[in-house]
């Protein structure tokens, strides 16, 4: 890690648009940056002795089913496949992370890989975040099938994403996007957020309208 | 929309798949040893049923596992996934 003063998330430049919109729902939807997660790519034999051990250092068990999480010490272990995982961070935590990972794995045959810069992390949440998300994601997000201990690779209006739900954000997920989409995707999240960030006496004439929609929404979450 | 059910992740939409030819072409043992007919019988000769065809895909926008699917080419309807190594499964 060099000198962190200059360093400009890929979404910095978003920051008051997605502060904006939040505000302008009213609670419905939260959007902000987790700008610098520490992303730790780790590929390694599931089965072999190396899995233990990593899952030892880092006080977690690496997750082996498909499109699942695992929790534990401030870190996420992302199923991104049958023999390769995300470990996310706090920022700035990734050097200690490679280096725990390392030490465990000893000479055992896998690969351990800084990849923080590759993607930028997406808060999405509020009781609209599944309903803002369904507009550009083909997957069911009911928490029954997409809900938390669970993640998903997909696409999300059409830009290649990794799906976190977070306990702590209910409903809220995490979106990873590489770094070079998340403008584009930002500005698609902002553009598809317009009718749950639309002035509120809009939204309450739309409500009074004798063609008003049901709020299915509201009942899903 | 083909729903290409991948055999980590489950059923998703035929966008976030990449296709890759017939399935079990293995490389030739000995590729000196062919000569031109051999070699371009190798390259580009494949299979073209009307029915079921063993495939290559690969999860790209998911998992970026490689697979294998058994399509029937006229329905598009997938018979059968598994996964690389494994063999291809009798379809009745
Ligand atoms: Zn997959």
């Amino acid at each position: 890690m060099g000198d962190t003063a200059d360093r400009r998330s890929p979404l910095a430049h978003t920051a008051d648009r997605f502060a904006a919109a939040t505000r302008a729902s009213g609670g419905a939807l939260r959007l902000a940056e987790l700008p610098f997660l520490a992303q730790v790519n780790v590929r390694l034999d599931p089965k072999g002795p190396a899995a233990d051990a990593v899952g030892l250092a880092l006080g977690m068990t690496l997750p082996l089913e498909p499109n699942t999480v695992v929790h534990g010490g401030g870190l996420t272990a992302v199923w991104l496949g049958p023999d390769e995982w995300l470990v996310v961070g706090p920022p700035g935590s990734q050097e200690g992370l490679q280096e725990k990972v390392r030490t465990a794995i000893g000479s055992e045959h896998a690969s351990v890989v800084d990849v923080s810069a590759q993607r930028t992390t997406l808060l999405v949440a509020g009781r609209h975040a599944r309903d803002l998300l369904a507009h550009g994601c083909s997957l069911d997000l009911h928490p029954r099938s997409l809900g938390a201990g669970r993640c998903a690779q997909t696409t999300l209006a059409r830009a290649q994403v990794v799906l976190v739900p977070r306990d702590a954000y209910k409903p809220g997920f995490w979106v990873l996007v590489r770094s070079s989409f998340a403008s584009y995707l930002a500005d698609w999240l902002l553009d598809a957020a317009a009718e749950y960030t639309a002035p509120k006496a809009t939204a309450s004439a739309h409500a009074t309208s004798e063609y008003a929609m049901p709020q299915f929404a509201e009942t899903s979450s | 929309m083909l729903l290409i059910p991948c055999p980590w992740c489950g059923s998703r939409d035929e966008a976030e798949f990449h296709y890759g030819g017939q399935a079990h072409v293995p490389y030739p043992e000995d590729p000196a040893s062919l000569d031109d007919t051999q070699w371009a019988r190798y390259l580009f000769f494949r299979a073209n049923p009307k029915g079921p065809l063993a495939e290559r895909w690969c999860h790209t926008d998911g998992c970026r596992r490689w697979f294998n699917a058994v399509r029937n080419t006229a329905t598009h309807d997938i018979l059968a996934v598994y996964k690389p190594g494994e063999p291809r499964p009798v379809i009745a």
